[in-house]
Formats: structure tokens, C-alpha cells, sequence
């Protein structure tokens, strides 16, 4: 689950966080005895539409402000370590 | 004028610039002075000098907006154009934000003066702002207590009298419950009625950015400038009404529903007695009580720890080490620079909450979880309708306790979670709600919730507004005359 959630964790972190993991796990578990395969899901509360905003060039963030914050930036672009 | 600028409403403050009494410098400078000397770690960054700037370019305005002058704190989840934003995390030390968010540029144009940014639990995963990277924010009403949170900042810093108003967000409690512990107003609109552009994101089918101030009506005019449809948020909401500034004194004919679920275990009897007697008083004018039932409230804690641990992990996969924040150095390859850039920058609650989220959406735990949870929201979202085709409010504590002892609930995550019984089930459903102070408990505030249904905030507030009058809370915390 760390390496899913892309954290390096060492083995007391591990620990700590299985056993914290289980508590909150068993109450939430408490749902699992509901009824509600007839319920549709909520995913969002407010009824919205979905909206296409007209194809109309606007402003973008200059380059070098977009850059502003990189912890490494090089040719113009973000750098990145090798991929694997 | 009589008396001290910090002790006036941010309504009462308008008043004075306009009469002349006062000028805008002068009035940041009497806040500024209580920012700087500041006793409860409010402020994660306070910005006095483009403070002083802004303040006398509005003395030297001819024509000034509506709200010019008026000092302001902004929770460090809103992003501010060069003004240091880190969420209070690690991962976003000296970030310095490329543009500011919808809500705060809306208050700045209206002519309000951003003082300074607001402690708050990392990434407002938390309920009493210990969760922040920079250090604990303090309650004004006892430092050895906690202000709530997340956005416990926003909140210290109203009732310490720091600034008249604040912005904080509401993901689950975020305004409601540290306004209560405070002792003052917190208000958390409708899900889409305030724009979350520059909201820096925890779970976004819950997060709203609202007001805290000392009065209903401070609120409701914070609430009518940065309330609305933003291009910039496509979940935001074209509002079919202004926010009035509230001036009802009577609650003839109003029903309200008593929801019985929510005074239940765990609330401590001196926060149900006061919540019963703010009841009574609202009986007294008017108010009719109704016990309302909402069968599911109790399953709102497990369904809301799952869709926003899980909203989360998505969310926060954008802190990367890459484009912004904090990057690990001489880290390997790609995904070994991701993993120690994220345990490094990240700290113990939100890591608990991404790997919360990261189970709850694994292929295999998918409909046991997170799906069921989304179920549960759909029974909750239904007992509320339920519920007001019969009332007009629905009242409860907004916390079941008043504000502990800092450090008591750290090691205990699930006892901490519990903090938002009262306030996550009304964010499920995605509605107004305001939490008012309605008296005290051994010397502590308590918080009463009104909620209303989707777009009801002047209902809401209006009510809020009556009983705050009748009740007459002193949001002065003691030893906070000089």
C-alpha cells in the first residue's frame, strides 16, 4: 500500500501505521453490515452539468512564472530524474 | 468611535472609515500590532508591510469599495500571488503561490486588506491544527487547549481579536467545529456556492471555503462578496439570491428539527445543556421545535473517512517533487524520487489519510469500501431530504465536546476523527450551515449547528442571526481586556 501511495516508509512507520490502519478500518467496517444494493452511489451533491466553455484563446501563465517554483528546472522545462 | 478599533465588528470598522473616524492605516496598525505579538500562533506568515501599503492606497482613494480597509485573515490553504502558502506542510515550505485564489481576490477587490496567512492542520486533514508542520495554534479561551480545526488560525485569530473576519475551508467540520471551540461564528455555505479556485485541494466533492467572524451579520457580508459562479471552478454555483446582511430579531413560524441522533454518546452534558437552553430561548421567539430524525447520521463518520482519505490520495498525487514544494535530493530514479519526496514532505496524518484513501480505491476493496461509503452518502443526503419536508433548520451541538487539552487526542487518530460527528453528516449532504456560540461549559464555548437545505444561507443566517441577538454570547475571552 506505501509503494501504491508512492511513500517510502521504513519498518516502525510500517508498524505504527498498520496498527492505526486497523483501528480506523474496524469502524469504518461498521457500513459493511448496511443493506444498500439498491442505493446508487453520491458522488457529487449539487446536480451539475457538464459545460464546454467557448474555444476562445485566453491568457497562460508566462513561461519563466510557470517555472517560478520548479525545484529543477532546465532547457525551459521541468527536469526529472531517470525513469526506472 | 469609543473604544478600541480591534474590538469592533468588521460591520462596525466599515462604519468608522466611512464616518471618518478612522483611517485605514490606522486601523491595520491597531491589528497588525496584535498579529506580530502573536501569543497563539495564529498566523503562519503575517505580511504587515504590503499590509501598510494596501491600507494607504485605500486612505487615498476618493472612491472606496465597500469593504476598504478592512484587515482579514486568510487560512494557508488559500493560494495568495507571492505571498508564502504552504498548507501547513513541509511539502510546500516558501511556496510561493503564482496567483491568488477566487475568494481572496474577491475580497480584495471589494477593498479588504489581507494581513496575514492562518495555521491550520496540514493539508486541513486534522481536528485541532496539532496537525500542523509549523506548531500548534493555541485557544484564546485557554492556551493549554486546543482551537479546533483545521482551520484552527482562521478561528484563533477572530476570537483573539487579531482580525475582525477570516477565510477558512470546511471539508468536514473545518469552520464549524473550531469556530465553536472558539467561540465565535463559523459559517460553511452550500457545496458550489464559493469558487475553490486557489483552494489548495483535500477532498474536492467536500471542500468549501466560509467566513469566521464574531457576528452572524460580519459573516453574511464576508459571504455576499465571494459567493457565486467562477469560470475558474466548474463546481461552482450561479446563486439565485444576494446574501442578505441578516436583521431578523423573531423566529415566529420557523420550524426547527431537533436532530436527536446528534446529542447522543459522547457529548458532554455541559455542551447538551447549553445547546437545550439555546433551544428554548429559540422557542421563546417563535421557533417551533420538532425532534427530526436522520437515521443514518451515524455512519456518516465511516463514510466520510473513506471518500476523503480516498479523494485525498487522489488529490495530493500532484505533490510530486517535480513542478513545485519539496523535492528529495539525490534521489534515484523517477519513482524512488517520488516515494522519498512524499515521505519527506508529507507528514504522519496525511500520509495515514493518502494510504486510507490509496486502500479504500484498490482494485478488490473498491465496492466493500469506498463504493459502499458513496451508498451511505446517498442515505444520508435522503434522511436530510426527508428532514426538511417537515422543518425549515435542523439544530444540534456543533462538537460534542468542548475544546481539549492539546496534545490528548495526538495519539489517538479515531478518537480525534470523532471531533466531526456533529458536523460531517451536514457536509455529506453538501449544506449550509452556520455554528453560533450559545454559552459556555466550564468556562469553555459551546457551539450550536443550524443547517438549512442547499441554497438556504439566508434562512440559515437569518436565524443565526435572531438567536445570536437573544443569546448574547461576550465572544471576549477572558484575560484578553488588555
Amino acid at each position: 500500500m506505501a509503494r501504491l501511495s508512492r511513500l517510502a516508509l521504513d519498518d516502525a512507520e510500517v508498524d505504527t501505521m498498520r496498527a492505526e490502519m486497523s483501528t480506523i478500518l474496524e469502524h469504518v467496517d461498521s457500513i459493511q453490515a448496511l443493506d444498500l444494493d439498491d442505493v446508487p452511489p453520491t458522488t457529487h451533491v449539487i446536480h451539475v452539468e457538464n459545460v464546454l466553455r467557448a474555444d476562445e484563446p485566453g491568457t497562460s501563465l508566462p513561461h519563466d512564472i510557470a517555472l517560478r517554483e520548479a525545484p529543477r528546472a532546465a532547457d525551459g522545462g521541468f527536469s526529472v530524474g531517470r525513469i526506472g | 468611535m469609543t473604544g478600541r478599533p480591534v474590538d469592533l465588528t468588521a460591520t462596525a470598522q466599515v462604519e468608522a472609515l466611512r464616518a471618518g473616524e478612522i483611517s485605514a492605516l490606522e486601523l491595520v496598525d491597531a491589528h497588525l500590532g496584535r498579529c506580530e505579538d502573536d501569543r497563539w500562533s495564529s498566523f503562519l506568515a503575517v505580511d504587515a508591510e504590503r499590509a501598510r501599503a494596501r491600507a494607504r492606497e485605500i486612505d487615498a482613494m476618493d472612491e472606496r469599495p465597500p469593504l476598504a480597509g478592512i484587515p482579514v485573515g486568510i487560512k494557508d490553504a488559500l493560494s495568495t500571488r507571492d505571498l508564502v502558502t504552504t498548507a501547513g506542510s513541509r511539502m510546500l515550505e516558501g511556496f510561493r503561490p503564482v496567483y491568488t485564489a477566487t475568494c481572496v481576490r474577491a475580497l480584495e477587490d471589494a477593498g479588504a486588506i489581507v494581513v496575514g496567512k492562518t495555521n491550520m492542520d496540514e493539508f486541513a486533514m486534522g481536528s485541532s491544527t496539532e496537525n500542523s508542520a509549523y506548531g500548534p495554534t493555541l485557544n484564546p479561551w485557554d492556551t493549554t487547549r486546543v482551537p479546533g480545526g483545521s482551520s484552527g488560525g482562521s478561528a484563533a485569530c477572530v476570537a483573539a481579536r487579531q482580525v475582525p473576519w477570516s477565510l477558512g475551508s470546511d471539508t468536514g467540520g473545518s469552520i464549524r467545529q473550531p469556530a465553536a471551540l472558539c467561540g465565535i461564528v463559523g459559517v460553511k455555505p452550500t457545496y458550489g456556492a464559493v469558487s475553490r479556485y486557489g483552494l489548495i485541494a483535500f477532498a474536492s466533492s467536500l471542500d468549501q471555503v466560509g467566513p469566521f467572524a464574531r457576528t452572524v451579520a460580519d459573516a453574511a457580508l464576508m459571504l455576499s462578496v465571494i459567493v457565486g459562479k467562477d469560470p475558474h471552478d466548474s463546481t461552482s454555483l450561479e446563486w439565485p439570491e444576494p446574501i442578505a446582511v441578516p436583521t431578523a430579531e423573531r423566529l415566529d413560524g420557523v420550524r426547527i428539527g431537533v436532530v436527536e441522533e446528534l446529542f447522543g454518546e459522547g457529548t458532554e452534558p455541559g455542551v447538551r445543556d447549553a445547546v437545550r437552553a439555546a433551544l428554548a430561548t429559540a422557542e421563546g421567539l417563535g421557533a417551533e421545535l420538532v425532534p427530526v430524525t436522520l437515521p443514518h447520521a451515524h455512519h456518516g463518520l465511516a463514510a466520510y473517512y473513506l471518500i476523503a482519505p480516498a479523494e485525498c490520495s487522489a488529490n495530493l498525487a500532484r505533490f510530486d517533487g517535480i513542478r513545485y514544494g519539496h523535492s528529495a535530493a539525490d534521489a534515484g530514479d523517477l519513482l524512488e524520487h517520488y516515494e522519498r519526496t512524499r515521505a519527506e514532505g508529507f507528514g504522519p496524518e496525511v500520509k495515514r489519510r493518502i494510504m486510507l484513501g490509496t486502500f479504500a480505491l484498490a482494485s478488490g476493496y473498491y465496492d466493500a469500501y469506498y463504493a459502499q461509503a458513496q451508498k451511505v452518502r446517498t442515505k444520508i443526503v435522503q434522511d436530510f431530504a426527508a428532514a426538511f419536508a417537515d422543518v425549515d433548520l435542523v439544530a444540534s451541538p456543533t462538537s460534542p465536546t468542548v475544546a481539549f487539552g492539546l496534545g490528548e487526542r495526538v495519539a489517538d487518530p479515531l478518537a480525534m476523527y470523532l471531533s466531526d460527528t456533529c458536523t460531517i453528516p451536514i457536509s455529506l449532504a453538501g449544506l449550509p450551515s452556520v455554528s453560533i456560540p450559545c454559552g459556555l461549559s466550564d468556562g469553555l464555548p459551546v457551539g450550536l449547528q443550524l443547517a438549512g437545505p442547499a441554497f438556504a444561507e439566508n434562512r440559515v443566517l437569518s436565524a443565526a442571526h435572531a438567536l445570536e441577538q437573544a443569546i448574547g454570547f461576550d465572544t471576549l475571552p477572558p484575560g484578553l481586556d488588555a
